[in-house]
């Protein structure tokens, strides 16, 4: 997949995820797309993550759409951008009925490479990891 | 200051009511009015955990929001009345006694039988009825989903046929 090549799920969407992706990230406008070919850029491990944007869509659309790339996909982990953004809501509404499905909201890109880094890793502990570096990652400057 | 917004948003809690107008307007409470969100304490609490801690939000049936209205209306903090859909809005316009001067439609989107107005509205036959009973009431109803965007009159919103 090259740079700026990043699937975008929709709720019209008829192609099924492939067996590589190892996320879903999901959030508004443009920023799961652009995240991912940024991780792309970076690592060339963009195809470890689905995109979908919340555009457009209502709750039970988006919920629809996510429930179904996870089906197309196993993926376990569903990463998102704000915490109380509707894809969060939605996912957190979703996942009372699937078990061992893990949301992580509010992301940055050094949590998205470190989890595409760990691919030989359980993904639900690659998440723990990589959430702590995240953090740790953030950092002021010149204040 | 009274309630700064009487929003429709399907999404009811989420990014652009919490970031988008929270921020600018300087809410501190979410009054969020559904007859079913009000009866479930795991929908409560799904919601609950979407807000920033500076802001609260109560959960209130169409009967419960319309007698506390008043009330709502006289505290000292800014603050929005949210709803999931326009017939809830309705009937709590129905019932507030003339105390709701001006509606938000902020996020209808896609399902069946609607039909695309704005890029963020989706309207059946009824659900327009549903907002012209609402301006029929004295009520200014406009269609803004963030504070940057401008306002689209009601009569606007019904003959946009662009989507734009």
């Amino acid at each position: 997949m090259s740079d700026g090549d990043v699937r975008v799920s929709t709720a019209t969407d008829t192609d099924v995820a492939p067996a590589t992706v190892r996320a879903i990230v999901a959030g508004h406008g443009s920023f799961a797309s652009g995240i991912i070919s940024a991780v792309e850029q970076i690592t060339g491990r963009g195809a470890v993550f689905w995109a979908m944007s919340n555009t457009g869509l209502c709750l039970d659309d988006i919920q629809g759409t996510l429930a179904r790339a996870l089906d197309d996909t196993g993926a376990r982990v569903i990463f998102t951008d704000l915490p109380a953004g509707s894809c969060t809501m939605a996912v957190r509404r979703m996942i009372r009925a699937r078990p061992g499905v893990v949301l992580v909201t509010g992301i940055n890109l050094s949590l998205l490479l470190d989890f595409a880094m760990q691919e030989s890793v359980d993904p639900i502990v690659a998440v723990q990891t990589a959430v702590e570096r995240a953090r740790a990652s953030m950092a002021v400057h010149g204040a | 200051m009274p309630i700064a917004l009487y929003r429709i948003d399907d999404r009811l809690i989420h990014g652009q009511v919490v970031v988008g107008w929270g921020q600018p307007l300087g809410l501190r409470f979410i009054m969020l009015v559904d007859d079913e969100v009000a009866t479930s304490d795991w929908e409560q609490e799904l919601y609950r955990m979407g807000v920033p801690p500076e802001m609260s939000v109560k959960f209130y049936t169409v009967e419960d929001a319309a007698a506390h209205l008043a009330e709502l209306q006289k505290r000292p903090e800014p603050g929005i009345v949210l709803v999931g859909d326009i017939g809830t809005m309705g009937r709590l316009v129905s019932k507030a006694d003339g105390r709701i001067r001006a509606v938000n439609v902020g996020g209808v989107h896609h399902s069946p039988g609607r039909v695309q107005r704005l890029r963020f509205v989706f309207l059946t036959p009824a659900e327009e009825q549903g907002l012209r009973d609402i301006a029929a009431l004295g009520v200014d109803v406009s269609a803004q989903d963030v504070p940057s965007a401008r306002p689209v009159p009601l009569g606007e919103l019904l003959a946009s046929t662009t989507g734009a």
